[in-house]
């Protein structure tokens, strides 16, 4: 099948207003990226990586600088009118749209800019402000909505075009859990109902992409570190697991160390309740239930146990050597 | 979706008609920058005339010209200027975006704008006749009708056209637009005929659509018009459909390298959408 994004050496130069002024900014470099449709994908990266730029150009607002970006197999250089009728994009803190005019005419003016007969439009408005929990604003002015309140009625905007590819930049920047959760749950839904379409956004939130995308590309200085699952891409970094374990009446803990896999091995006592608290730094968990039956065997029973294993977090911070918070 | 594209279009321009025309009765504010405020300007060139015991037309063609200047501010800063009030707020990306011509929304701006600007500048025309007593004696309304509607066209054509400019400009968007504003009540001759600024000045004056368009409706609402034309009423007719023509077309063609070269240096959006 083809491709619903596709970008070979794809680079963005951005050239200084006066040449005397400062040097040009590269802000995407050599980029090859392969989304299909069907999928929800994420680009995970500091500020400055090239998200921005990325999604421009794949939305037809900018042009490469060299190499090729196609969307829906059509070249974004070239068949850019064709690329319009198939996509949409909506971008974080968002403050289009005329603020005299109320949520649901907002809405009905940016649906007749891609020829919806009314009816049609005000028809799916109700509907998708009943999906946002937006119905009781619908005829509330949008220069008196709140943050979170705008946000969902410029993620609706994005959706009601009905378009095969959505881009999205930052959609859920700067809102409370609830409004993230509204527009994340729906995303996943509409990808749900319409298996062929596909989402692609740009975030700033670890969880958020590790919950939300099935791939995940991180960008740091206009360069793909990585793309692939969430899964998988914890899996790349080569971290260690710590097991946690509270235990009582052990009677020897300094055997525990010796298990295959154990690279570190600590314990404390814990007097007052009579616990001992393990710890191991494991290098790979083979010798897990190794530790867990030697355990048992001393005649001890296990309180609590505990295994940290890398988040996308230790991901990210390894690839482009720091965090993002 | 099966409608053809001339009907998407037009569905474009109504909907983005609706804001201009919703927007002036939400905004009771802009009656007075748009009606009360040029008869400030008006009274003054009135209060000259009058004391230099000038002809009474004359007045008559400044309150017409008063009027008529609603038009003028309506196409410079809520036309031209408009896409970089638009690219400000992030609404300029969407236009952009969307599977329809960018001249579509032009339209519904020029259309919303030209009927919310009628109803003040008639108010104007009304309100100015009354205080000064002016005597309008139309003969030929077809014709009256006509000429309005072309030099509407022409003058929002001449919009359009700007307003590819604008899309790239940034903060001498403002500059350009109050550059536009003085000289052109001069050289246009909104409170005088535009005849004695000399042949020359009056025939360069032209290439602004309202020029020629003024002409004509002192012609047609005066009887001394006539003798203050600078040229006659069907050269004028043919000219303005010209320039209608010329314009349009200017537009088509500038609007598409604007938004060309603003996808090639990244000035189309803010850095920040
Ligand atoms: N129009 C422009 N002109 C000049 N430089 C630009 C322009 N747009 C972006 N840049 C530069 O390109 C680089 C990438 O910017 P971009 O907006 O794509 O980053 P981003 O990943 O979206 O960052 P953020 O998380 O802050 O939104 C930055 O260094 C930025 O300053
Ligand atoms: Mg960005």
């Amino acid at each position: 099948m083809e491709a619903a994004v596709e970008t070979k050496s794809l680079s963005r130069v951005f050239e200084p207003k006066k040449k005397k002024e400062g040097k040009s900014v590269t802000a995407l470099d050599s980029v090859d990226l392969r989304i299909e449709g069907g999928e929800l994908f994420g680009l995970l990266g500091p500020n400055g990586a090239g998200k921005t730029t990325l999604l421009k150009i794949l939305s037809t607002l900018l042009l490469p600088t060299s190499g090729k970006a196609y969307v829906a197999g059509l070249d974004v250089e070239s068949q850019f009118s064709a690329i319009r009728q198939k996509i949409n994009m909506v971008s974080g803190g968002e403050i289009s749209g005329y603020g005299l005019l109320t949520v649901k005419e907002n809405l009905w003016m940016f649906s007749q800019f891609y020829g919806i007969k009314s009816k049609v439009a005000l028809q799916r408005i109700d509907e998708m402000l009943k999906d946002f929990g937006l119905s009781e604003k619908k005829d509330a002015k949008v220069r008196t909505l709140s943050t979170g309140e705008r946000q969902k009625m410029n993620v609706i905007r994005g959706f009601i075009t009905d378009p095969d590819i959505i881009f999205l930049d930052e959609p859920t920047l700067g809102l409370d859990v609830n409004a993230s959760r509204v527009i994340r749950s729906y995303m996943i839904d509409w990808l749900k109902d319409h298996p062929t379409k596909t989402v692609v956004l740009t975030t700033h939130y670890m969880v958020e992409a590790d919950e939300l995308c099935d791939r995940i590309a991180i960008i740091d200085n206009g360069r793909i570190l990585a793309c692939d699952t969430p899964e998988r891409l914890k899996k790349m970094v080569k971290m260690n697991t710590t097991l946690s374990m509270d235990v009582t009446r052990l009677k020897d803990a300094a055997v525990l160390g010796s298990f295959s896999g154990v690279e570190n091995f600590t314990f404390t006592e814990d007097g007052d309740k009579g616990l001992t608290r393990l710890r191991f730094v494991m290098r790979d968990e083979s010798g897990v239930s190794d530790i867990i039956s030697a355990v048992l065997s001393q005649g001890s029973r296990i309180e609590s146990l505990q295994k940290t294993e890398p988040t996308l977090e230790d991901v990210f911070i390894k690839m482009v050597g720091k965090g993002l918070e | 979706m099966s409608d053809g594209w001339i009907i998407k279009n037009l569905r474009a321009v109504k909907g983005r008609a609706y804001p201009r025309v919703v927007g002036a009765q939400r905004e009771p504010s802009w009656v007075f920058f748009e009606v009360l405020l040029p008869l400030f300007t008006v009274a003054a060139y009135a209060y000259v005339y009058q004391f230099m015991d000038a002809r009474q037309e004359l007045i008559g063609y400044v309150v017409l010209g008063g009027a008529m200047t609603a038009f003028w501010l309506n196409v410079l800063w809520s036309m031209a200027a408009q896409f970089y009030w638009e690219k400000e707020i992030g609404n300029l990306q969407l236009y952009m975006i969307a599977p329809i011509s960018r001249m579509s929304i032009l339209a519904g701006m020029a259309l919303g704008g030209m009927f919310s600007t009628t109803v003040n500048a008639a108010s104007t025309l009304v309100i100015g006749a009354l205080i000064f007593n002016i005597a309008f004696h139309v003969v030929d309304p077809v014709m009256l009708i006509a000429i309005f509607m072309v030099t509407m066209v022409a003058l929002y054509g001449m919009g359009m056209m700007f307003a590819s400019l604008y899309m790239l400009f940034g903060r001498e968007a403002y500059h350009m637009s109050n550059l536009l504003t003085e000289p052109v009540y001069l050289a246009s001759g909104f409170y005088f005929p535009v005849k004695y600024l000399g042949v020359f000045a009056a025939a360069g004056a032209s290439f602004i659509p309202i020029t020629l368009g003024l002409d004509a409706l002192r012609q047609l609402f005066f009887t001394s018009g006539a003798g203050d034309a600078f040229l006659s009423l069907e050269l004028e007719l043919g000219l303005l459909l010209g320039l209608c023509a010329l314009f349009m077309v200017l537009a088509h063609y500038s609007l598409r390298y604007m938004e060309y070269l603003g996808k090639a240096t990244g000035r189309l959006t803010l850095r920040w959408q």
